[in-house]
């Protein structure tokens, strides 16, 4: 149960559903996610699960509504211009109140893009993402294990708050290799039973899942209703990491990929004396509000870095309220930051250039 | 000669994998153009994502590279705001067929004048193997480890009851058959579709028992049965067969010339 195994990202991922009862995948192929899909299609039918390639983005977000509906554990995976197609389903998933758990391993855009790792989708992914005022959890791992981890508690608070829940990963998780532990194993026997399901309705009155509220009184009342869900979400799921934040008078915040650069870069910052702190924050939404503006009291700058030329750095400066400059380094395209980079601006920044 | 003056020779050699069919296909287009005499000034090609959508950036033409399966109304944009222009729309079995399948019955059904070359790997290349709706029933891929389940389309039957003017379907073996029947379609003023069978040794042969190119090909060569003898022949016979020819040549009224009547008698009304 303990045992480490060397994985890759994508792999990971898809076993770690598999572990938690997962048992529905529609997918379709898109770089650099192909391994998930794939991983799947050879091992669900083991479990007696069920893997599909759909014909199309589209076509899989609704059958991952559909399975979702029918009361069933349901993951799909894609990367940057495939959630985009997602998005329509992704908001009638919230609008129905459907719990899933969608991947992206995200890639640089916009449009096609490319294939290497970027971060994005960061906007896309903490406002909603489709039409409607609706929000999705949103967790964002920076190692392999951490991808399993979170994938594994994806699928609980999905279920606790029935709503969609977004891994955000990007090229670089999805196709590293590192070794991981799966440290559950919970077969869908053992989950509890979804009443509201349309999975037969024998025995009990007709279930309807669906998001259409034509009065608007009553679609006020299901947004409401939602909201209330987000704010429970923002007191109960915050998740972040600090390193080294106590005595800091730089803060450094990045997710995912980059926080493991920014580590490098605060750690060769400290060796020259500068006393550099991290946040790293694990759920995009519900963001990490709190610490930031905590530390934004005595830092004499934030520091924020990403795969994107500058989308969180609006979450932390809304956080930091302006007690603090907030400033940002950013590279994108599938370019990845160099921990000299990030220590070299440090130095710069901390001597008052801007 | 069509290589020199349709291709972007800068941007060669191309991407494509040992063994691939897909140059020829492209080699056939710019042939079967040539043989057209079209001014090359009024050719656009459009393609979608996947292996058979990077042919048009080898193509020096007007080209638009576009989003994965939408090549077709893309083309019909281009198509509806010049119809002057021989808009041709280069795609492949997962672009055309999966995500692109609606898209391609809609135009079908329309018969705008675009002239697609649809390229039939049985497979999804660029993403590495996965099946996609032309995989043969029982085929390793990457998503089907245990052998396809799917049944995979008839796209020329799919074509001509959609409404394509112009269905034909050949391979890289029989090149040029293949010309042929692209510079006739290319000359029908409606839809015309054309499946050329395409080998992938990388993703669909070496998981299937067909590791080479020209192990591929040959398998065209043996398993293709020509649209005449086949109506000789039994479903028992057919079997593991595939035809090939010109399934229709119609003559359809074409969807930017109706249109065109339609609004000119509003230009009458007016004057």
């Amino acid at each position: 149960m303990t045992e480490k195994i060397l994985m890759k990202g994508n792999e990971a991922i898809a076993e770690a559903g598999i572990r938690v009862g997962c048992r529905y995948f529609f997918g379709y192929p898109i770089t650099p996610q192909n391994e998930l899909p794939a991983y799947m299609s050879r091992r669900l039918p083991e479990v007696q699960g069920t893997f599909l390639q759909a014909e199309s983005e589209v076509a899989a977000i609704n059958m991952v509504y559909g399975a979702a509906g029918a009361g069933g554990r349901v993951m799909t995976s894609s990367s940057s211009p495939g959630i985009s197609l997602k998005q329509e389903g992704i908001s009638y998933l919230a609008g129905s109140e459907l719990p899933c758990v969608i991947v992206n391993i995200t890639r640089g855009g916009p449009g096609l893009g490319g294939i290497q790792p970027a971060q994005s989708d960061y906007f896309q992914a903490t406002r909603g993402g489709g039409h409607g005022d609706y929000y999705t959890p949103v967790l964002a791992p920076q190692s392999v294990q951490e991808a399993v981890d979170l994938t594994m508690d994806a699928f609980d608070i999905a279920d606790k708050y029935r709503n969609p829940v977004l891994v955000l990963g990007d090229g670089m998780i999805g196709q590293m290799m590192e070794p991981v532990e799966f440290k559950k194993e919970i077969t869908p026997d053992q989950l509890p039973e979804k009443k509201w399901a349309t999975n037969g309705a024998a025995g009990r009155k007709p279930n309807i899942i669906n998001s259409l509220r034509l009065q608007p009184e009553k679609l006020e009342e299901l947004n409401l209703k939602l909201q209330e869900k987000y704010m429970a979400m923002k007191k109960a799921e915050v998740r972040y990491e600090t390193d080294n934040i106590e005595d800091a008078e730089y803060i450094l915040v990045a997710f995912g990929t980059t926080a493991r650069i920014v580590k490098s870069a605060a750690d060769m910052a400290r060796e020259v004396g500068m006393k550099v702190g991290i946040i790293r924050p694990i759920t995009l939404f519900p963001f990490p509000e709190d610490v930031i503006a905590k530390a934004s009291e005595k830092a004499r700058f934030i520091l924020t870095v990403e795969m994107s030329l500058g989308q969180m750095v609006e979450d932390v400066r809304l956080s930091a309220k302006g007690r603090c400059p907030v400033y940002f380094q950013g590279r994108t395209g599938g370019v990845v930051p160099k921990p000299g980079e990030i220590l070299d601006n440090l130095k710069r920044l901390a001597g008052g250039g801007k | 000669m069509a290589v020199e003056d349709y291709l972007r020779m800068e941007k060669l050699p191309h991407i494509w994998c040992p063994g691939c069919g897909h140059g020829i296909v492209m080699g056939a287009i710019t042939r079967a153009i040539e043989k057209n005499g079209w001014d090359k000034n009024k050719v656009v090609v459009v393609s979608g994502i996947g292996c058979s959508s990077r042919a048009p950036g080898y193509m020096d033409f007007d080209t638009l590279h576009t989003l994965h399966g939408r090549a077709i109304p893309f083309a019909a944009g281009v198509k509806m705001a010049n119809p002057e222009l021989h808009v041709i729309v280069i795609t492949g079995d997962g672009d055309g067929a999966a995500i692109g399948g609606n898209h391609l019955i809609h135009a079908c059904r329309r018969n705008v004048g675009l002239n697609i070359v649809l390229l039939n790997n049985s497979i999804y290349g660029m993403t590495s193997g996965q099946y996609s709706p032309l995989t043969p029933e029982g085929a390793l891929a990457t998503t089907s480890p245990y052998g396809n389940i799917d049944p995979a389309f008839d796209l020329c039957n799919l074509a001509m009851g959609s409404g394509a003017n112009f269905v034909a379907r050949g391979t890289a073996y029989h090149i040029h058959k293949l010309i042929d029947y692209i510079s006739q379609g290319f000359e029908n003023p409606g839809f015309s579709f054309i499946e050329a069978i395409s080998q992938c040794p990388t993703n669909f042969g070496r998981r299937n028992k067909q590791r080479t190119g020209l192990e591929m090909m040959k398998w065209q060569r043996d398993n293709s049965v020509d649209f005449k003898k086949a109506q000789t022949m039994s479903a028992e016979e057919l079997k593991g067969k595939f035809i090939t020819g010109i399934f229709c040549d119609r003559e359809d009224k074409e969807y930017t010339e109706k249109y065109r009547q339609l609004v000119e008698q509003f230009q009458e009304g007016s004057n």
